[in-house]
């Protein structure tokens, strides 16, 4: 076929400029992260100079990787503050950004499969309602009417014993909601400029004054990083040390198959999730690969783990068959939860240690960075994710409620 | 899946290993003597290169031994493997 007789290119949904000079503001990584705080800087705070630098194309980081579950379910207030503040931006965000983005609130099981699970979840339940989080305990038999494909028998490896369930979590089409942000910062002046990798951030006097990049040196007011896995590699050019650490995450998807799950399952101690796509895909995710790596790639053998705790949970998949595998870096923390806020560099943010678990963020967190972005101090929901933290103790311990992954 | 030269046992697949991340943390001769910030220092940051990365693993499944590797976290081939007390490459 002569390109003559290729169909016209669809309208793009963002401009691609030549890099300025400078910027009020320079977001480091064009994620959904990184999009979404522009967008809140530029519609909540007017501040529209501003540009998002991605060394690859948008969105192509774990923004596109991710298997888009999305709860609230936390257990400590200060996790609930930040992601039920999320949630319920998602709740208006279709009608917000004026873009399809595919939410769909099917709900979620969090499986209990041993009396310390279930103990933990029934605490779990307790927290979420006295934070406004809704949330419920179920038994095997509830667990079954909520998605009749689980397998409740007593004599498996590891019964269902009950389940945490949250209706108003779900799904949503993640590179839709890139590009919902996109769209919509790029209408308000936002400059998004792709295959732009930063690489040094020069500070003088303890002041941050600009980026180096592959398309050469960008004066900046302020330096936002939103680079997920890459965060630590972004915050010693700024001489921040980042408590995290850089682990492959992978996920898998089946071929298309007729609706067979109506929601969302997870589950800590056989270490799956599942839900299904709007297209149809089984979607499955497991843990992180153990050791540290940049490779967007994992091991075989975790695959061949998750597929067998999988058919445990759901022996109607037995059939199915693993249509694709991939992997992305995510930026794990300590105590499983974000690090959002001020460096000991003035003008210098940063986000990250999302780990797992930060698409449900996406809103959320851009809401709460443009508010400690603007004004120079956190928003109150996100205070308490501070660097400080890994010195005072008033760590935010989420490694129950993160779950297997995220 | 990694193939990991162990130092005592040869070449066996990742399965066979636990890992132990960042090698060469000196745990701190008086803690007490410690600043907050030293001690969250020691605590709860680590190196996280994206490059050579000198980090332990255990055989769990094989001479139940730790050692080091150099490991490039970019393409994680594997540079150099040394038992512990021995001596690795420079800048590792
Ligand atoms: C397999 C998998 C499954 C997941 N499942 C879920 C889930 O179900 N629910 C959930 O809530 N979360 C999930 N997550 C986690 C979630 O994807 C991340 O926490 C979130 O996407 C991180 O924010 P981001 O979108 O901004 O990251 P990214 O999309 O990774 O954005 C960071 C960007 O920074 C860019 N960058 C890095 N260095 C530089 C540089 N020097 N210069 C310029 N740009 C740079 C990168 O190229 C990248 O595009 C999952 C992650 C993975 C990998």
């Amino acid at each position: 076929m002569s390109t003559d007789e290729l169909p016209e290119h669809p309208d793009w949904l963002w401009s691609s400029p030549e890099p300025k000079r400078s910027y009020d503001v320079v977001i480091v990584g064009g994620g959904g992260h990184g999009l979404a705080t522009a967008y809140y800087l530029a519609k909540n705070h007017g501040i529209t100079n501003i540009a998002v630098l991605e060394k690859g194309w948008l969105a192509g980081g774990n923004m596109a990787r991710n298997t888009t579950i999305i709860r609230s379910n936390y257990l400590w207030d200060e996790s609930a503050g930040i992601y039920e503040h999320s949630l319920k931006l998602w709740e208006g965000l279709e009608e917000d950004l004026g873009y399809p983005i595919l939410f769909s609130q099917r709900g979620v099981l969090n499986l209990a499969h041993s009396m310390q699970d279930v103990r933990e979840s029934v605490r779990r339940v307790n927290a979420n309602r006295l934070n406004g989080v809704d949330a419920e305990w179920l038994g095997p038999e509830e667990v079954k009417e909520v998605c009749p494909i689980v397998n409740v028998s007593p004599d498996v490896r590891y019964p269902v014993l009950g389940a945490t369930y949250q209706p108003r979590a779900g799904i949503a089409k993640h590179d839709y909601v890139a590009w919902g942000f996109a769209r919509a910062a790029a209408a308000m002046g936002v400059d998004l400029i792709e295959h732009c990798e930063v690489t040094g951030i020069d500070v003088v006097d303890g002041r941050v004054r600009a980026v180096q990049t592959t398309r050469g040196r960008i004066a900046a007011g302020k330096v936002a990083l939103c680079a997920a896995g890459h965060s630590s590699v972004v915050g010693r050019m700024a001489g921040v040390e980042l408590p995290v650490q850089s682990h492959p995450l992978q996920a898998l998807v089946s071929e298309l198959l007729e609706p067979v799950h109506p929601t969302v399952v997870m589950s800590n101690a056989v270490h799956v999730y599942v839900s299904q796509a709007h297209k149809g895909e089984l979607v499955m995710g497991a843990g992180i690969d153990a050791y540290n790596s940049y490779r967007q790639r994992g091991a075989f053998h975790i695959i061949e783990q998750q597929m067998a705790a999988a058919l445990e949970l759901f022996p109607i998949f037995a059939r199915a068959h693993v249509l694709r595998t991939w992997g992305g870096v995510v930026d794990v923390s300590p105590d499983a939860s974000p690090v959002v806020g001020l460096t000991p560099v003035d003008d210098l943010y940063v986000n990250c240690g999302w780990g797992t678990g930060g698409f449900k963020a996406t809103p959320g967190v851009g809401w709460c960075y443009a508010h400690t972005i603007a004004h120079g101090e956190p928003h109150p929901l996100n205070a308490a994710f501070s660097l400080e933290r890994f010195t005072t103790g008033a760590l935010v311990d989420e490694h129950g409620a993160a779950a297997v992954a995220h | 899946m990694l193939l990991i030269p162990c130092p005592w046992c040869g070449p066996r697949d990742e399965a066979e290993f636990h890992y132990g991340g960042q090698a060469h943390v000196v745990y701190p001769d008086n803690p007490a003597a410690l600043s907050d910030t030293e001690w969250a220092r020691y605590l709860f940051f680590r190196d996280n290169p994206k490059g050579p990365f000198a980090e332990r693993w255990s055989h769990v499944a094989g001479c139940r031994r730790w050692f080091n590797v150099v490991r490039d976290t970019a393409t994680n081939e594997i540079h150099a493997v040394y038992r512990v007390g021995e001596t690795g490459p420079v800048n590792a």
